[in-house]
């Protein structure tokens, strides 16, 4: 009974951030409108320039892709792949998933390497960045969906940006790890030599830790995959959407087909940037 | 000419640095600076001058703040108080564009993991001091192959240099420091990440190369052997402070105090201590201008079989045995010159002990020690050969 009388009062932090959500929508509309133009532009050109060639041509350009990259198996494998996903039907949804994902990866890898580049450089940015990423890489992946859809056009284009947000942590993690695993008898001899902040950065600190910030790069673009899929919940279409509609008609067959054909496009994506990082190493 | 000065340096990590050294000017001990400010001590009170073209040894075990001092003389880490003078500049207060042109001139630091550019090829690295000062292609491959030669790494310039063993990278280091001529090198336990054999054979090197370039070199280590190898003086440092500086000679002959007495007790003598410090005074001589009968009283009275004879300005002539003296003197001969003999073993003054071994072995008589003009300086019997290499003869003959 006791309990009752101590009454804690509640936190309207839901309140708190609907009400600066809001402001932000109201403020700085012509910020968000001048990034919807841009991102819809690029995704929906992109996807336009690759459904302009014939589906066999754009495949035949990946497999070679793949093979410059890595290894004739690569190649075999890229072109079986992507040949069994046009075949089963996907390949319009599967090419808009790729222009998502190609533009998200883009805009998170060029917001994400200098981030972390800033916080291996500084240990206050660091801190700072530190639960700012925690926070963006464990808010369940659905929720930043709906400030999005408010702040950005429905679709492709809050799409990506949800995207962005997910996707981009461990560029900025691994980039600010490769950074701080530079030896620090490497970063004292190039300063010894009289090496001004930006060489040292340029020809010592980013070619040294290039592995480590592929691997980053890798894994930010495998996790834009993955959100894109979860973006088609607000109509950011691709293969996500067909995914969804096989769930909603309980439909197994074509659910597994789309889901097949995600996982043949993760794959690809993730051997061919990955053999970017090996070569990156030697 | 002293061509760098480090006047009462101090590094000191922490907040409160002013009652730190307040503390260590009243000769408070490091631990409890730490204890009751949260200062750390690196570097108390540093004071020396180095030389032009000499090797200057600082030597200390790890935490006695040697290479917080090292890197206080090019500034990687800055100096809390104190002067560092380099030419009589104090480069304490440059700012950040007159370090970097200090650095790419004045000084190249070599260091103990190498600190090589995984991602540059053995020349690349050796160029990058040229490559970051806006030097053209053609000239900075001239320059780092010249560098490489002379570290004796012609022919494997284009090669990564994960492919060489450990002692060769660390020749990369030292031809990237080399390669811009600088007229100090800082070389921070050089040596000390390579093998036994590797290391000495790096050290002869650093010794022969110092012959042909005359380097200004600070030399860091924490072996003692290697100290007394390489340095024309040597800084021993203990808990952040220099506690002796002296050559050698005078490190292992007269340590300033018991930790420097422990730490050289170990050594092997013999490749440290010379001819020099073991001889005797040639007191007993005769001048070639002098008769065999003087000869035999200065050996009768020296209790000696034999002499050694110079000319008046002690230029070495030769030796006489004390019977043939007799023989001649009783000819009535007034001369010497008959009876000088040839057969002994000269030596020079720096010549270590070790390499007088062989000689004291087989010689008739006792080692004579020359200068550079052939003047006799001293005299070594063979039991001083071996009394130095066991530290109490050292002592009683000093």
């Amino acid at each position: 009974m006791m309990l009752n009388i101590i009454t804690i009062p509640q936190l309207p932090i839901g309140d708190y951030f609907e009400n600066f959500i809001r402001f932000l929508q109201r403020h700085f509309d012509f910020f968000f409108e001048g990034v919807n133009v841009v991102i819809r532009m690029a995704v929906h050109n992109i996807d336009r320039l690759l459904m302009l060639l014939p589906g066999l041509i754009v495949i035949l350009i990946f497999a070679l892709l793949a093979w410059w990259a890595s290894s004739k198996w690569l190649g075999l494998f890229t072109f079986i792949g992507l040949l069994v996903v046009y075949s089963m039907g996907f390949w319009s949804s599967a090419v808009s998933t790729l222009s998502l994902v190609l533009v998200s990866s883009i805009i998170a890898l060029l917001i994400g390497i200098p981030l972390g580049i800033l916080a291996a450089k500084s240990d206050r940015i660091g801190s700072v960045i530190r639960p700012l990423l925690d926070f963006m890489q464990t808010m369940p992946a659905f929720v930043y969906l709906i400030p999005a859809i408010i702040l950005f056009e429905r679709g492709a284009v809050a799409g990506t940006i949800a995207t962005v947000i997910f996707a981009m942590p461990p560029v900025v993690r691994l980039t600010n790890l490769g950074i701080r695993q530079v030896p620090t008898d490497v970063i004292e001899a190039a300063k010894s030599l009289g090496s001004t902040g930006k060489q040292l950065l340029l020809k010592v600190q980013l070619p040294i830790s290039l592995p480590t910030i592929f691997a980053g790069i890798n894994q930010t673009i495998m996790l834009s995959l993955s959100m894109v899929v979860i973006a088609s919940m607000i109509g950011a279409g691709g293969l996500g959407q067909d995914v969804r509609s096989a769930l909603s008609r309980v439909d197994i067959g074509f659910g597994f087909e789309a889901g097949l054909a995600v996982v043949i496009l993760a794959m690809i994506i993730d051997r061919i940037t990955q053999s970017f990082g090996e070569k990156a190493e030697n | 000419m002293t061509e760098l000065e480090v006047k009462n340096l101090y590094k000191i990590f922490g907040s409160n640095p002013n009652e730190a050294r307040k503390l260590a000017e009243e000769g408070v001990p490091k631990d409890k600076i730490l204890k009751e400010t949260g200062n750390t001590i690196g570097v108390n009170n540093v004071s020396f001058k180095v030389e032009k073209g000499e090797t200057f040894v600082v030597m200390g075990l790890s935490g006695s703040g040697k290479s917080t001092l090292i890197r206080c003389l090019n500034r990687l880490q800055d100096p809390t108080f104190g002067e560092v003078h380099v030419n009589g500049r104090n480069i304490v207060t440059l700012n950040k564009q007159e370090l970097r042109d200090l650095r790419r001139t004045k000084m190249s630091m070599v260091f103990q993991n190498f600190g090589l550019f995984p991602h540059r090829s053995v020349r690349r690295n050796v160029d990058y001091g040229l490559e970051i000062q806006g030097i053209g292609m053609e000239e900075r491959k001239k320059r780092a192959y010249e560098a490489l030669k002379l570290v004796g790494l012609e022919g494997y310039e284009e090669m990564k240099t994960t492919e060489l063993s450990g002692g060769m990278q660390q020749r990369v280091g030292l031809a990237r420091a080399l390669v811009l001529d600088p007229d100090i090198l800082l070389m921070d336990e050089a040596f000390s990440a390579l093998d036994p054999l590797i290391k000495r054979n790096m050290q002869d090197e650093l010794l022969e190369l110092q012959e042909k370039v005359k380097k200004t070199i600070v030399f860091i280590t924490h072996d003692l052997d290697e100290a007394l190898k390489l340095g024309d003086r040597i800084a021993v440092m203990y808990e952040g402070s220099v506690v002796q500086i002296g050559t050698p000679e005078e490190i292992l002959t007269e340590p300033a105090n018991d930790y420097v007495r422990d730490f050289v007790e170990n050594v092997d003598r013999t490749k440290v201590l010379t001819a020099e410090s073991i001889m005797k005074k040639p007191l007993a001589v005769v001048d070639s201008r002098e008769g065999p009968k003087a000869a035999i009283r200065r050996m009768e009275k020296e209790e000696i079989s034999s002499i050694y004879v110079v000319d008046k300005s002690r230029i070495l002539q030769g030796v006489v045995d004390i019977e043939d003296a007799k023989r001649l003197a009783d000819k009535g001969v007034k001369s010497l010159k008959s009876i000088l003999k040839s057969d002994y073993d000269t030596t020079a003054l720096d010549t270590r002990i070790i390499d007088l071994l062989p000689l004291a072995s087989r010689t008739n008589y006792p080692i004579a020690v020359i200068d550079d003009k052939q003047r006799l300086m001293g005299v070594i019997v063979r039991v001083s050969v071996i009394s130095g290499i066991s530290r109490e003869g050292v002592d009683n003959d000093a």
